[in-house]
């Protein structure tokens, strides 16, 4: 655990070189999602969670994480492998024959700090609602987080759980939305308009706040103030404007690197744009 | 010439969702990490004794079944054992990718349980009356599916299921039907029920279908055919030693069971047979069509789900199984 934004800037820029040659190396993935959410998940399991990368399932006592939308398990399984659930050079293995690096995030092969399979869209917000009551009933005053994509909000499970987390007071829920306005067909404003976000959800009765995915400082800001409106009867949800594509200059903003793997030439672009900072995998 | 048929009677009759109900109730008492949810189907479900004992320990959902299968992981997940209640139709084809993805491919704890199967549940029609939902829910690996045969039976179930690890579909319905299992039975998963040894044909039973079969078997006792009787209430895993064993001994096969031919427990058998013992077999099971509105009573005779449908198939088979000889 550590606050010095400069350290997490250091592990950030590691996690996406990381990205990058996890992509390349198997010409598959989606780089575009995971490079946005970079700085989040650094922030969350180095500055933020309490947690424990010995891995236990039930998580007793400490503070969970869930992915909802799967589809940027590179940046996932590159932070839990920096953050010691296993070792790095397992990364290698990304989407590869008999890996537990899969294509989305399971719990089937056993790979420590995977609680959920994701990646058929909607689903993470229900399983962590499920947690949380769980932490409730257990007496466990720790958190549950979770990710989830903007696109991924056209899911119509996503609005059952908005409804039922507000109604049965789950405030010990931060959910963070991942606010690119990208999606696999296009910009979200084009494919299916996600209108007032900041609106429907405050309808809905949860506690919104906005931040600034790309910015260390800030998004480490903007989950601690998430953690200080917890425990006030309302879920919380962070509206996190993110680039898709953040720290590789071709890929930014746009929603083709949704799910494209770079060629050789285009990996040693982004590498000379990511400074190694933790020693490549 | 005529046989003889252990004898099955009973006393009273009771639906097999109230077995659930008190089910439920028994395993809340037994383990504190026993939860329940249920989508706006309470009394349906017969979960009203367990709220009121364990209120904290229960939650409305609402109408919104596929947050309820994803809360179910999430609790699961922390260690809770969560039996979620609704429908048949609603427990599995509405939900059925958060069940693959979020429970049986991430190898969650959730009891899937699921009142109001097949056509007995009446007059709603077709629209409730699920028929596919064994096949939906025996394809998803590591799911194991029950589907039990009265009252004592599916209590028992209920209370064992809450003490197996893994995800679990129980399947039972909506009418009063004859409670002529033990009361103190022990339910083992997995563990076919011997209902009467015969030796001439091998009627494998499930759910509501199986009181029908011990019909069946009474009426071919007395025209001297000795029917033996299986219930398979666990469809998967299948007990592959029972059945084989069976029919090893009687050469044919009869299924029976409150749902479409395609996917039900007769495709679990034929298929076990086809690699082990190729075997002349007939199925009583919907013929791959959606139900309708009518009286339990009506729909099982229309469709073909009774004891004289039983009987007819055994016949059919007998005389299969004497044309190969």
């Amino acid at each position: 655990m550590t606050q010095d934004i400069s350290e997490l800037k250091k592990i950030a820029s590691q996690v996406r070189r990381d990205i990058v040659r996890m992509v390349h190396a198997c010409q598959s993935g989606h780089p575009g999602g995971s490079l946005g959410c970079t700085d989040f998940l650094v922030a969350l399991y180095f500055a933020i969670m309490k947690h424990d990368p010995k891995f236990n399932m039930e998580g007793k006592g400490e503070d969970l994480f869930f992915l909802s939308n799967g589809h940027i398990s590179p940046v996932f399984y590159s932070v839990l492998a920096h953050a010691g659930y296993f070792d790095k050079a397992e990364l290698a293995t990304f989407r590869k024959i008999n890996s537990r690096l899969q294509g989305h995030p399971t719990t089937h092969e056993g790979l420590p700090g995977v609680r959920i399979a994701s990646g058929s869209l909607g689903q993470g917000m229900s399983v962590a609602i499920g947690a949380a009551l769980a932490k409730k009933l257990n007496g466990d005053d720790r958190l549950v987080f979770s990710l989830h994509g903007d696109g991924e909000l056209q899911e119509g499970q996503i609005w059952e759980a908005a409804m039922f987390a507000p109604h049965n007071k789950v405030d010990n829920l931060i959910c963070t939305v991942d606010y690119n306005g990208q999606q696999i067909d296009g910009p979200t404003e084009m494919v299916l308009s996600l209108g007032d976000l900041k609106g429907k959800f405050e309808a809905f009765g949860w506690d919104v706040l906005e931040g600034d995915g790309n910015d260390m400082e800030k998004v480490v800001a903007v989950l601690q103030k998430a953690i200080s409106h917890t425990g006030k009867g309302k879920p919380v949800v962070i509206l996190l404007k993110t680039g898709m594509g953040y720290g590789v200059d071709f890929m930014m903003g746009s929603h083709k690197w949704h799910g494209v793997a770079p060629n050789d030439e285009q990996l040693n672009v982004a590498l000379a744009q990511l400074e190694e900072t933790l020693g490549d995998y | 010439m005529q046989k003889t048929m252990k004898k099955y009677t009973y006393t009273d009759k009771k639906d097999t969702r109230s077995g659930f109900g008190d089910g439920l109730l028994e395993a809340g008492k037994r383990n504190p990490e026993v939860v329940a949810l249920c989508a706006d189907l309470i009394g349906s479900l017969k979960m009203n004794d367990f709220i009121k004992a364990f209120p904290e320990r229960f939650f409305q959902v609402g109408i919104a079944e596929a947050n309820m299968i994803g809360i179910a992981a999430g609790l699961a997940t922390s260690g809770k054992i969560p039996f979620t209640g609704t429908f048949a139709n609603f427990s599995t084809g509405r939900v059925y990718d958060q069940i693959r993805q979020s429970v049986a491919y991430s190898d969650k704890n959730v009891k899937i349980c699921a009142s109001h199967a097949g056509l007995t549940l009446g007059e709603d029609g077709a629209t409730h009356q699920i028929l596919e939902d064994i096949g939906m829910m025996k394809m998803l690996p590591g799911m194991t599916v029950i589907n039990p045969c009265d009252y004592n039976q599916t209590k028992a179930a209920t209370i064992a299921i809450a003490e197996h690890h893994g995800p679990v579909y129980l399947r039972f319905g909506r009418p009063v039907v004859p409670i002529f299992t033990d009361p103190d039975q022990k339910f083992e998963i997995g563990k076919a029920w011997m209902v009467n040894e015969g030796a001439d044909v091998s009627i494998f039973a499930t759910g509501h279908l199986v009181w029908e079969a011990i019909q069946a078997g009474e009426i071919l006792a007395e025209e001297g055919i000795d029917a033996e009787i299986i219930n398979i209430h666990t469809i998967k895993p299948l007990d592959a030693e029972a059945v084989l064993k069976s029919v090893a001994k009687t050469g044919c096969v009869v299924t029976a069971e409150e749902h479409n031919r395609l996917g039900g427990l007769g495709d679990s058998i034929a298929q076990l047979l086809a690699v082990n013992n190729p075997t002349p077999q007939e199925f009583v099971a919907v013929n791959d069509s959606f139900g309708e509105s009518g009286t339990p009573a009506q729909l099982m005779t229309k469709y073909g789900l009774d004891a004289v449908n039983i009987v007819k198939a055994v016949k059919k088979v007998i005389a299969r199984k004497k044309q190969n000889a």
